[in-house]
């Protein structure tokens, strides 16, 4: 596999490539498949080419913590430019314990080698949360050494660090309640380095593709939302860019998962759709080399990219229903409530009852001796 | 962590909680208050029914006469416009339907969205032009009580926020509908206690009206 | 083995082929407002447009009624580097639709050019400072007078 060899660092993209015999053409046509998987428009084609000239080939260290490699799955579908031949090949990916060849001892001794040769330059990449400093770190651990101790000591030489999938970027899975192990995210505990989040569960392949991408480029992370996810992919929600969009406004809903609406493709808001409250790029991206999505499968969007989606309440709940048991609180307050008012109401009868019974009738001529 | 999404789900949870259960003992207590108190007995004979009347009132006061129309046409125009624009888009909004169907089990046909938010800008105006109508007519400036504002601030700020969640003009949208179900609560737990109570007793008093009408034999 | 044997007509599984062949969510008719102001752009100042369209949500169907109603030109080039891309001229003159392949056959990227002549059919200029030398290179090694030329 290519993806471990030593490269010289010092040659710019277009120059390996032309020496690998790849033409100008090609070299375009790259930038074209770039500028598209970094979701950039297509005007921005000839500043990537000039990018990319230049670009050099940056040490990547991957670290997998409290995961189930569904992110590293996801990478290795990641298809245009193919992952093996092209993104692995620009970047030097020095550890990667699912991905490299090498196992136990000589696995840790490459990663601690990258450290060194490239303190302070190289992107660090980690996806699945960890046990939080206070939390017990024998949760979690690689090669006796805790999650937590890793990272930081990772982070510390790191140029900039990306949280792939919703568990690095918002604690995920392991985080949700009542969060046995204690998982935090990767940027609750990273507070001097740049943090790039990465969300989905598991991201869309080339959204991770395209952040590397847009680094290997630029040389620079790119845009970031309020959640610190790249804007070119998260800056607009599922709800906006769904091609099911025109039946929401036209208030055509799908009831059930076999009703005639689901069959004519109308919106799944009403089936627990969360793309309102969704921001990624899998309407536009899609997934399985641009196959299709799970809307377009027919499947309401869970939210994964969302902070909190895990304990957000049900899957195929709407939007707009409360998590909580509402209607018992509604039930229970509402007897309480007749009850109390219809016992104040009666006491108030049963005084004004009892005072009509001691009242004593006063004639006109009384009251005039008395005044 | 304090985010939208965490405001969102904190209103859609204990918060809910909260506000429907002070609604629904405040509400139910009240309306059995009404009920169960009645009224003072009346020992003079019957001139006539009490039902029929009853529910006359309740169907002519909710029609204004030819008469007041032509004293307060402003009112009874754009008071009926935005009533009734609050209503349909309450009962309506098929993300409204969904809310109730799981806090009632009870469920009924929808609007298309353009329909609900064509009404529902139309009510912004209409709230609007009652507020400014109120500050330059010289006698409901007068009349106007602190209380009136503040309902007509929470009954605008309902709609407004909704209009925004709906349109996406705030973002990110979970700040947007966590704003818009915020002003719900907020709502739901002054209603019982403010003179928002008579979108419950509204027709229970126009039938006791009506029904002391009837009682003395008058037009109702 | 065939459909009875393997029992799928007992399944109660329904496909519906909405009526009018492709279903068209009606998301591709925007682009073309996009494309007709590209065009105007380009008679009046030259100026290109590149529309990528995978970066739009379509549904199912609505890049096919796309590019039908787009039609076709009368160029059609292929080009391999990196794999094939396709060129292909629609009816529309100056309206262009790239379609970038890898060599897997997975579609990198699918543009609508708005241009007299998409950038990636000329000869790169970059390429032009090889192109004496290899024709040298390839003059030195013909034989004069042979009946054979080189491929």
């Amino acid at each position: 596999m290519r993806v471990f060899e030593k490269n010289p660092l010092e040659k710019g993209l277009a120059e390996r490539l032309r020496e690998h015999g790849v033409s100008r053409r090609g070299f375009l046509k790259f930038c074209a498949a770039t500028a598209s998987m970094m979701a950039l428009p297509p005007a921005m084609i000839p500043a990537i080419a000039a990018a990319l000239e230049r670009a050099r080939r940056p040490s990547v260290i991957w670290l997998s913590f409290q995961e189930c490699t569904g992110c590293t799955e996801s990478l290795t579908r990641s298809h245009a430019p193919t992952v093996e031949d092209l993104i692995l090949d620009l970047i030097s990916l020095d550890y990667h314990h699912t991905l490299q060849a090498a196992a136990g001892e000589a696995a840790e001794a490459a990663r601690e080698q990258a450290m060194r040769d490239n303190h302070g330059q190289y992107l660090l990449i980690v996806d699945g949360s960890l046990p939080g400093p206070d939390a017990n770190p024998g949760y979690s651990t690689i090669a006796g050494v805790s999650n937590y101790s890793m990272l930081m000591e990772a982070v510390e030489g790191a140029a900039a660090v990306i949280a792939v999938g919703t568990c690095a970027a918002f604690g995920g899975l392991p985080a949700a309640a009542p969060n046995p192990t204690g998982a935090v995210s990767v940027m609750d505990l990273v507070k001097d380095k740049p943090v790039v989040n990465v969300s989905g569960c598991p991201p869309v392949p080339m959204v991770i593709t395209g952040v590397l991408a847009h680094f290997l480029t630029f040389g620079r992370l790119p845009e970031l939302d309020e959640y610190h996810r790249p804007l070119a992919f998260f800056g607009q929600s599922i709800h906006d860019r769904c091609y099911r969009r025109p039946f929401y406004d036209k208030g055509l809903f799908a009831e059930t998962f076999d009703d005639a609406g689901a069959r004519a493709g109308w919106c799944l808001y009403r089936l627990g759709c969360k793309g309102p409250s969704t921001y990624n790029a899998c309407a536009t991206m899609r997934w399985n080399a641009g196959t299709s999505w799970p809307i377009e499968a027919g499947h309401p969007c869970l939210g994964c990219a969302e902070p909190r989606f895990w304990d957000a309440g049900g899957f195929y709940v709407p939007l707009s229903v409360p998590t909580g048991p509402a209607s018992d609180y509604l039930l229970a307050a509402g007897a309480v409530g007749a009850v109390a008012g219809a016992v104040v109401a009666t006491k108030a009868r049963g005084r004004a009852k009892e005072e009509a019974a001691v009242r004593q009738p006063v004639t006109v001529e009384e009251l005039e001796q008395k005044l | 962590m304090s985010d939208p999404m965490d405001f969102l789900l904190l209103t859609k949870g204990p918060l809910f909680n909260l506000a429907v259960t002070v609604f629904a003992l405040g509400m139910a207590a009240r309306i059995l208050e009404i009920l169960v108190n009645g009224r003072r007995p009346n020992y003079s004979e019957a001139r006539g029914g009490q039902w029929l009347p009853g529910l006359r009132t309740v169907l002519t006061r909710s029609v204004a006469d030819p008469g007041t129309f032509k004293r307060a046409p402003f009112n009874v125009v754009v008071g009926w416009l935005w009533h009734l624009g609050f209503i349909v888009t309450l009962l309506f909004f098929i993300p409204h339907i969904a809310l109730i169907k799981s806090l009632l089990g009870l469920s009924w046909p929808g609007l298309p969205n353009p329909v609900v938010d064509l009404v529902t800008a139309v009510t912004l105006v209409a709230l609007v032009a009652t507020l400014v109508h109120r500050r330059t007519h010289r006698v409901k400036r007068r009349i106007s009580t602190p209380e009136d504002y503040l309902v007509w601030t929470l009954v605008f700020l309902l709609v407004l926020s909704g209009y925004l969640a709906y349109n996406r003009i705030i973002n990110p949208y979970p700040l947007a509908l966590g704003l818009h179900i915020l002003c719900a609560e907020v709502f739901l737990i002054v209603l019982p206690f403010t003179k928002l109570t008579h979108i419950f007793t509204v027709f229970i008093a126009r039938w006791y009206n009506g029904a002391s009408f009837g009682r003395r034999g008058v037009e109702s | 083995m065939s459909a009875t044997m393997s029992g799928l007509p007992s399944i109660p599984v329904q496909v519906e082929t909405p009526a009018g062949g492709g279903a068209c969510h009606g998301n591709a008719l925007a682009i073309l407002h996009e494309v007709r102001h590209a065009l105007e752009r380009l008679i009046s100042t030259g100026e290109a447009t590149r529309i990528d369209l995978h970066a739009l949500p379509f549904g199912a169907g609505d890049e096919a009624w796309l590019t039908a109603l787009l039609g076709t030109g009368e160029v059609r080039a292929t080009i391999e580097a990196l794999g094939p891309t396709s060129v292909q001229e629609t009816a529309i003159p100056g309206v262009w639709l790239v379609d970038y392949h890898n060599a897997e056959g997975q579609r990198l990227a699918l543009h609508l050019e708005i241009t007299c002549i998409p950038g990636i059919l000329r000869t790169q200029c970059r390429e032009l400072d090889t192109a004496v030398a290899t024709l040298d290179t390839r003059l030195g090694a013909a034989t004069p007078g042979g009946s054979r030329p080189l491929s």
